[in-house]
């Protein structure tokens, strides 16, 4: 290598297996307490159903355990190391008074179905939160029931179309620009819809002419993410509401990007009918390599009757509850009442931050990625010249003319200690580089990342193999994920 | 504000360096009608103390210290303490989905583990890295048997948790997949026959679980037959996942749908759960969610990567398998550290001990009042029918900082004043003996007047 | 690259062997170029139909999914089996690489599909973005 990367250096770092290599009869980690009732005859008790063996479940030690676990965690990155410039993901930091907050014990412990006399603390929990989620996006009740932003898709949809039956004809299409993110397309299927492109025009935002045209009465809806995947706000978003209710489809809205509105607008206010917030994105809960998440719905009181089953209400007496007596409910998406834990966290990220933070948080938001954008701007290819608000879209026109591609970028930055941003995504933009620093980066993290971004550019012009070959310094070169999808080993499995 | 790490002098810096007078004009793009010049209406800014404080309150209000004998499909089981202070490591809390391997190699890993114990533990080929819990994976592996035979009618039993059927019939009303549901016997299992007579060529799948809601076990290997007899696939779902430890798995099933939240993960009032799919290898590409595979590095070194993607959602977009995109990885890390400290010893003990407790309760409740669904083998879970109503019993045992078992009127009318109750390795004798002792007293006595506690 | 003359092509990158009442049929070479490296192929069953223009199968590479188009209607009557386990095949000699013979149900579509000096043409102008 040759540039020195001041972020990042290589390290001594443990070897570690499987833990099944680890494995030997009469190890063990655990100990029961005695029984204080009497022992049980397991062959009389479950006859034929009594399980004999169980097979190559590990037996290991706790200090194996602990070790184990301790060394894989060191081959990860993650945002307590630094910045995950990750497009669309909004990877801010995860507050630790949150993890506290959520391991109290009469939370941590409760049972979702105790008595609602026993819940009266969660259940003031999730009221709260409802009412703060309500608040900061200008809509009029809420549903706290999906697992995740695209189970909240799913259940956004779902009352589109309850809505749609109620009126006599559920329509047969939902509207989804070419820019949007995969699992809005794969939702519309899922609820029985088909999916209808609608171009972007040449500043990447929704081509409204075409919206017009494409617009019917076949139309349930169009789901807009706002500000779109390209990071920019669909400024004609007045007119797209129009053209949607006016032939009475509805304008869901993706809220994958609110890091881009909290504070500063809300969707209620510009014509959003349903839309879900992502409390993994916007609401800081943690990533945890790859969940779990949680994705509220919120919608406007027409909507209100199709809310999942059950609904949180105040009773006569001033108690919280809830509601199944909901005829109209598009019905349950899991059982009980949502990721309860996220709830938790996401409540206490707002007290921490009160109106002001939250404003605040939102300003650095888009402060930040403009900053990346005027610091690679002429470096990377921009294929859009229009204002960025909390992420910024390059492409890797420039460097593909010397054979390298953003995902070889995105390899090499590895090696100056940074996560990558998200290559080739969205669709309409090839060889796409979709930055978003969130507004948890300060100036001295920001600048390592352009310079890391511009020596990377440099390398390209100079000697394209080092980013070809990237990353050169993790424990694991470039994988081969073609071996691992034509033959798939998806399980440990011991000699034979 | 704490977590925002740029002083006044960085702000001014960072916009003379974009070339903007004021942060406003960053923002320019929104229209100025809806541009929103107020504070937000959220309670205002709050110190630490002040937070811990505030959810310290709740906690208090949330029937902390009680002791519980609930269960339907939420298990109170001892969390080992390494849990926690392994899965709150940095590295792992705040890490995002591992889409660039090489430097995710800790989350793969740990996923491949889990996949592996999960095919230890359920006797399949295959098993994937987490669905959001019980519920949504016994409804996707309902829609995967679809795919996978062409057909679209579905038989359920009644048996299976009610707030799973209830999931499903969401799903499957858009699905064009028409439910039938048959019932149970009198010792609690599905009703044979019936079902029998429900599954025909165009049955898609038919959905049991075991142990069921009633903590009964069910006869897998003669269902397993009925329905591929009739070229349907058997999906099992399993609601208590420490029932692997001391029962056969449902080896016969073509797919298992489990919660896994008994192998430490809080009750957390509900959630985040975590729901596993496993299956047979040839049915893979069907399978919705996250796979970690094996493979090699360019210097033929072992690794992990996320693997089978064109199913997903950011490939296939509307003809993937499911919509999925977050999972519950965090949640399943606490599974697979649970499963590894416990293991193969370990957790047929601590199975073994949860049968007992329940054997115990289930004998000292019969003294008094009538254990149901006899007949049929069960795991830790039990259902009671009284004189009283049971929500009047709970009432009076709510006093004693004791919360009962689930009154089953709401899902079960037929079965009047029973509840299903429930006893794990954390249900101490002297809990069972008061419970049972105010029960006695109740059953002799006529109905005292004592305030109910509604569900 | 030279593409067969005896084959008839798709602007889906399908190319077709016809011999009488019966025809072979895979992808192009600059189909499994544009893939990369393939990893699975979905075929259909023998027996089954296949209408011109609409998609029979579909192949994977591990980042992307692209449908087959079928160039032509009538039914399966074999499936190249090696392609389950070597679906490298296709990336190694696509042309011989076939993937399904049909009995056609109408033989005159094939007028209407390109030849192969109309498709290296068209790839040429395709290959110019």
């Amino acid at each position: 290598m040759s540039h020195t990367t001041p972020k990042a250096t290589r390290h001594v770092n443990q070897n570690e297996g499987l833990i099944f290599e680890k494995s030997s009869a009469g190890k063990a980690a655990w100990k029961l307490p005695p029984l204080d009732v009497p022992e049980v005859d397991t062959k009389k008790l479950l006859g034929a159903a009594e399980r004999k063996d169980l097979g190559n479940m590990p037996e290991v030690s706790e200090i194996e355990i602990i070790r184990h676990f301790t060394r894989l965690s060191t081959w990860n990155y993650a945002i307590d190391l630094g910045m995950y410039p990750l497009g669309s993901c909004t990877m801010k930091y995860n507050p630790r008074v949150n993890e506290v907050v959520s391991r109290l014990e009469g939370l941590a412990n409760a049972h979702p179905y105790q008595p609602e006399k026993a819940s009266q603390g969660a259940l003031r929990i999730l009221k709260l939160l409802s009412e703060c989620l309500i608040e900061i996006t200008g809509m009029e009740a809420i549903t706290l029931q999906p697992a995740a932003g695209a189970h909240g898709e799913l259940t956004g949809l779902l009352m589109v179309r309850a809505h749609h039956h109620s009126k006599g004809h559920p329509r047969k299409k939902i509207l989804i620009p070419d820019s949007a993110h995969g699992t809005n397309p794969a939702t519309a299927a899922t609820v029985g819809y088909a999916v209808e492109n609608l171009k972007s025009n040449s500043q990447g935002r929704v081509d409204v002419s075409a919206l017009a045209a494409q617009m019917n009465e076949d139309v349930a809806a169009l789901m807009l993410t706002n500000p779109n995947t390209l990071g920019v706000f669909e400024q004609e978003i007045h007119k797209i509401a129009d053209i949607m209710h006016a032939k009475g489809g509805l304008l869901y809205m993706d809220g994958a990007n609110m890091n881009a509105l909290v504070g500063k607008v809300r969707p209620g206010d510009f014509g959003v009918d349903v839309m879900h917030l992502n409390l993994h994105k916007t609401f800081s809960t943690p990533h945890g390599g790859g969940g779990p998440g949680s994705g509220p719905v919120a919608v406007k009181k027409f909507l209100e009757p199709y809310l999942p089953t059950p609904v949180l209400i105040t009773k006569a007496d001033g108690t919280l509850g809830f509601d199944y007596d909901r005829p109209q409910s598009v019905g349950r998406v899991r059982s009980f009442y949502g990721n309860f834990g996220m709830f938790v966290r996401a409540l206490a990220y707002t007290f921490a931050n009160g109106p002001d933070g939250l404003r605040q948080t939102t300003e650095d938001a888009v402060l930040n990625a403009n900053y990346i954008r005027k610091g690679l701007e002429g470096v990377y290819d921009l294929p859009y010249s229009t204002p960025s608000m909390h992420e910024v879209i390059f492409s890797d026109k420039l460097q593909a003319k010397k054979g390298v591609r953003t995902m070889d970028i995105a390899k090499r930055l590895i090696d100056y200690g940074f996560h990558p941003y998200t290559t080739a995504f969205p669709l309409i933009v090839p060889g796409a580089l979709m930055i978003e620093p969130t507004e948890s980066e300060s100036k001295e993290e920001m600048d390592l990342f352009i310079d890391a971004m511009r020596s990377i550019a440099q390398e390209v012009e100079e000697d394209p193999q080092i980013a070809l070959n990237a990353p050169h310094t993790t424990r694991v070169s470039r994988l081969d994920e073609v071996a691992a999808a034509r033959k798939p080993v998806l399980r440990w499995k011991p000699q034979t | 504000m704490r977590y925002l790490p740029k002083s006044p002098a960085d702000r001014e810096a960072l916009l003379k360096a974009i070339g903007a007078r004021s942060i406003d004009d960053l923002f320019d793009s929104i229209p100025a009608e809806y541009r929103l010049n107020r504070d937000l209406k959220v309670p205002r800014q709050m110190a630490e103390s002040e937070i811990v404080d505030w959810f310290r309150e709740r906690s208090r209000e949330n029937g902390d210290g009680y002791t519980t004998f609930l269960g339907a499909g939420a298990y109170y089981h001892y969390r080992p303490v390494i849990i926690d202070a392994l899965i709150s490591r940095g590295e792992f809390l705040t890490a995002y989905t591992p889409y660039q391997a090489e430097v995710s190699q800790g989350t793969l890993q740990s996923i491949f583990e889990f996949q592996t114990m999960i095919c230890e533990l359920t006797g399949m080929e295959v098993a994937n890295a987490s669905m959001y819990d019980g519920s949504t994976a016994a409804t996707e592996a309902v829609m995967m048997a679809t795919r996978l035979t062409g057909k679209h009618s579905v038989v359920i039993a009644q048996s299976v948790h009610p707030e799973y059927r209830e999931v499903l019939a969401t799903y499957a009303v858009h699905q064009d997949m028409p439910l039938t549901t048959v019932g149970y016997g009198q010792n609690g299992r599905v009703d044979q026959k019936k079902l029998e007579q429900a599954i025909t060529p165009q049955t898609a799948c038919v959905l049991i679980q075991s142990p069921n809601f009633f903590g009964t076990i069910e006869d897998v290997a003669a269902i397993a037959d009925m329905a591929h007899k009739q070229g349907a696939l058997l999906v099992v779902s399993i609601s208590e996942a420490l029932s692997l430890g001391i029962v056969e798995p449902p080896r016969q099933a073509d797919i298992i749908a489990m919660e896994a939240q008994s192998f430490g993960v809080p009750l957390g009032f509900g959630g985040p759960y975590c729901g596993v799919i496993a299956t047979r290898e040839q049915y893979v590409r069907q399978m919705p969610g996250r796979l970690v595979g094996q493979t090699v590095d360019r210097n033929g070194k072992r690794g992990f990567v996320l693997t089978l993607a064109t199913r997903e959602q950011h490939i296939r977009r509307e003809k993937a398998t499911s919509n999925i995109c977050t999972n519950q990885a965090l949640v399943a890390l606490m599974v697979n550290i649970f499963m590894t400290v416990y293991g193969k010893v370990g957790l047929r003990e601590l199975a073994k001990q949860n049968l007992a407790k329940a054997a115990y309760a289930t004998e000292q409740f019969g003294k008094h009042a009538k254990v149901l669904f006899q007949g049929a083998p069960r795991f830790n879970e039990f259902v009671v029918q009284t004189s009283e109503d049971p929500y009047a019993i709970n009432g009076r045992i709510l006093g004693h900082k004791i919360v009962g078992g689930l009154p089953l009127k709401k899902f079960y009318p037929e079965l009047g004043n029973a509840a299903l109750w429930c006893c794990t390795e954390m249900t101490n004798r002297t809990s069972i003996d008061t419970v049972t002792g105010m029960i006695a007293e109740s059953e002799s006595t006529p109905e005292a007047d004592v305030e109910e506690v509604t569900r | 690259m030279a593409y067969p003359s005896d084959f008839k092509y798709t602007k889906e990158h399908e190319w077709v062997k016809a011999n009488g009442n019966s025809a072979t049929i895979g992808i192009t070479n600059y189909a499994q170029e544009s893939l990369g490296d393939i990893v699975f192929v979905d075929l259909p069953k023998v027996g089954s139909e296949i209408t011109a223009g609409k998609t029979l199968g579909s192949v994977e590479s591990v980042k992307a999914v692209s449908d087959i188009y079928a160039p032509v209607t009538g039914s399966v009557t074999e499936v190249n089996g090696e392609l389950a386990t070597a679906p490298e095949k296709i990336n190694k000699d696509a042309h011989s690489a076939w993937m399904i013979k049909v009995a056609l149900k109408n033989p005159s579509e094939l007028n209407s599909l390109l030849s192969a000096a109309d498709y290296e043409k068209f790839v040429a102008e395709e290959g110019g973005h």
